[in-house]
């Protein structure tokens, strides 16, 4: 009796195997928001993985103060991301919001078959479409609308990736993230304000108003920046949605260690910078090895610094001198015009980080003395002297002006004429009061001339009349 | 003799009071968005286009005369669920705008109506031909300005009630062919249009009009695009809340 349960049992199983999926364990996959991913798939066996997504139409920022109608797979743009393993069986179900305007469908890369599910998934609003398909092959995949006309579903945000992992998984890293670039075509220029309608004829022309990171100016900057701590590895899922421009895509500061190219199966070590057509991906693995900030940057430039892509990841941690070190910046020109150097001389060369404490020297050491000196002399001709300086002395409150917002144009100092720039210092207001006191002291036998509520007092004056 | 010609007239007079207005559209050779036939335009004879899409209130009269079509009372087959279910009661607008234009009515019922004023819905070329027009050209659509118009209410979305109909007149005096609701047409089904758009090639296979393949006519024309997409995504028994109707008529039978 038990015998024959046991091969009624077995007969089952090979039943279900040579069914395919009959005998798949069902898992509802839990999407999240971008820039997060679902976690990393630790089953061995293949499953039949469901999927529910919802089309949205939103309004919201593309920049601070401009904002636009993005239409999006789960309410973000890129869409959420959809992880699977090779072999899967993937039930989605696509949901159009009955306050929809428009039909909508998907076109998933990672579908072998007509339109990549298209024309099994085309829903009017308040419908919903069910299609199944077998992840057949690995590898890190865009999908999109494919509705006419596919530019503008595309154009207004309607593309995310789903990630098809290889049988034995992918290599164990310390954190996972999820960007995508895309262009956007808005009738106003960048950062026009109010709430912006699509330009068909800048899309048609490839000509757009924002390439972005992640759907906003701003997505992955900020508070949002990507947090991270040295001595990580970091695994992106960068795409391209498009719908029309190739990204050059760029980490300053980073080389990644490896990028599987086109999202592939190999990969290529020690890339600068990779490119990633419009919907394509890439996998790239890099290790955060110093504390500071990570760009994340399409290489074709003005798109970066004039259109928006651009991304930050954060990295807290320990110096690593060896690795990283500190830039000595002195007058170039014979040896006797240059400075005593000294390591409190030393500053980035990039804008200096903020200061850790408020103590007034540190702060002095770690911004001012780059150029105005340990010895606060400055450099004759070049940067004016805060010691002895009967303009420091006379007028503290435009020292913090300065200090707050820079200064351009001629300065004259113990009767010496400077024509040069200080650029703005990224100091809070007790930063600025302990340094400005600290040269007072230190420097021109003064006393603690300024307080933070003064000067916190100047920003809001200087904010009010820029 | 001439007492019985008058009451003849006053006859056709009162049924004329009710009835809605019908336009005279000319027709003629005519550039479509849909794929190409053989030939690169398409020959339209005239006709007759209701100047204004069908209203709640109008509807509703029809609703109180055919009880077969009330929502309590129509076959699913017919009118899927939602078909007016803004609607106070079966027989009742409540809150809704009489003036406001009729949605969430499936193919088969706005037919029937159209039936009702001796008149069909129009076919995809007839809405698409009235509808290239507008207040001063009869055919707009190469001017950007006019496309973006269009754009700009698809791309926008539909926040409230619909407004009342008859706020945007064109050069035929039809009212509301954009930027109001979606329109039902005769032939929403057979337009040969692939559900998935980017389909190429020339493939007019009739007898797998499904996997017929579409190379649209005119690719910048996206607000025209959107219409066609919308109408490709719907089967007859939809009842959509932004989908509504008007009729049209053959012109000598006006």
């Amino acid at each position: 009796m038990k015998r024959s349960h046991l091969l009624f049992c077995s007969l089952v199983l090979a039943w279900g195997q040579a069914q395919g999926t009959a005998a798949l364990p069902t898992i509802h996959e839990t999407l999240v928001a971008p820039p997060q991913v679902p976690p990393p798939i630790t089953r061995k066996s293949p499953a039949r993985v469901v999927v529910d997504l919802t089309v949205e139409e939103v309004e919201r920022d593309i920049a601070p103060g401009t904002s636009y109608t993005f239409w999006t797979f789960g309410g973000s743009v890129p869409g959420r991301m959809i992880r699977v393993r090779e072999g899967d069986t993937v039930e989605l179900h696509l949901h159009n919001l009955a306050s929809n305007k428009l039909p909508h469908n998907i076109d998933l890369h990672a579908v072998s078959g007509p339109g990549g599910g298209a024309p099994q998934t085309l829903v009017a609003p308040g419908k919903q479409a069910n299609f199944t398909f077998k992840a057949l092959q690995s590898g890190l995949y865009v999908y999109h609308c494919a509705t006419a006309p596919v530019g503008m579903h595309v154009g207004n945000g309607m593309y995310g990736m789903i990630l098809v992992e290889p049988l034995q998984g992918l290599p164990k890293v310390d954190r996972e993230y999820y960007v995508m670039q895309g262009d956007f075509y808005t009738s106003g220029a960048y950062r026009a304000g109010g709430l912006q309608p699509f330009d068909m004829q800048k899309a048609i022309d490839e000509k757009p108003t924002y390439v972005l990171f992640n759907g906003a100016d701003g997505a992955l900057t900020g508070q949002n920046a990507l947090p991270a701590k040295t001595g990580e590895k970091i695994r992106l899922f960068f795409g391209d949605g498009g719908p029309n421009l190739t990204s050059s895509f760029h980490v300053i500061g980073a080389i990644m260690d490896k990028v599987y190219t086109e999202g592939g199966t190999h990969y290529q070590q020690n890339v600068q910078t990779t490119m990633v057509p419009a919907g394509g991906s890439a996998i790239i693995e890099f290790t955060t090895r110093v504390p500071g900030k990570l760009t994340l940057v399409d290489h074709s430039l003005t798109r970066a610094f004039n259109k928006g892509a651009i991304g930050l990841i954060d990295v807290a941690g320990a110096n690593q001198p060896e690795i990283y070190g500190k830039g000595i910046i002195s007058a170039d020109g014979p040896a006797g015009a240059a400075p005593h150097i000294t390591d409190s001389t030393a500053v980035n060369a990039e804008p200096p980080g903020k200061p850790q404490a408020t103590n007034g020297k540190t702060v002095f050491e770690t911004v001012c003395a780059a150029c105005h000196q340990a010895t606060a002399l400055g450099i004759p001709g070049v940067f004016p002297p805060l010691a002895g300086s009967d303009f420091f002395k006379e007028n503290l409150d435009e020292a913090a002006r300065i200090v707050l917002g820079g200064r351009a144009g001629p300065i004259t100092v113990k009767g010496v004429t400077y024509n040069s720039v200080m650029p703005p210092q990224s100091l809070t207001d007790q930063e600025i009061a302990a340094v400005l006191n600290y040269v007072s002291k230190e420097f021109n036998d003064g006393k603690v001339a300024i307080t933070p509520e003064r000067v916190r007092d100047l920003r809001t004056a200087k904010a009010a009349h820029p | 003799m001439r007492a019985i010609w008058l009451a003849g007239l006053l006859l056709l007079a009162s049924i004329q009071a009710g009835a809605a207005e019908y336009r005279p559209i000319p027709g003629g050779e005519f550039r479509t968005a849909l794929p190409p036939t053989d030939r690169p335009t398409v020959s339209l004879p005239p006709y007759a286009l209701r100047a204004l899409p069908v209203t709640q209130g109008e509807f509703l009269a029809f609703v109180r005369q055919n009880p077969q079509w009330r929502r309590d009372r129509v076959p699913a087959l017919f009118a899927a669920r939602g078909y007016l279910d803004d609607w106070a009661g079966p027989t009742e607008l409540g809150k809704i705008d009489p003036q406001a234009p009729v949605t969430r009515v499936s193919w088969y019922a706005a037919r029937a109506y159209c039936a009702s004023e001796g008149a069909t819905l129009p076919s995809w070329y007839q809405w698409e031909f009235a509808a290239a027009a507008d207040a001063s050209r009869a055919d707009a659509r190469d001017d950007p300005a006019w496309r973006q118009a269009m754009l700009d209410w698809y791309a926008s979305p539909q926040h409230g009630a619909l407004p009342p109909v008859g706020s945007d007149r064109n050069v035929f005096g039809i009212y509301d062919l954009h930027r109001l609701i979606y329109e039902w047409v005769e032939d929403y089904n057979g337009l040969f249009v692939n559900s998935d758009s980017r389909t190429q090639g020339v493939v007019q296979n009739l007898e797998t009009c499904g996997a017929a393949a579409l190379s649209l006519g005119d690719r910048q024309n996206y607000a025209i695009l959107m219409r066609i997409a919308m109408l490709a995504a719907l089967d007859g028994n939809d009842t959509l809340g932004l989908v509504g109707f008007r009729c049209a008529k053959p012109v000598d039978h006006r």
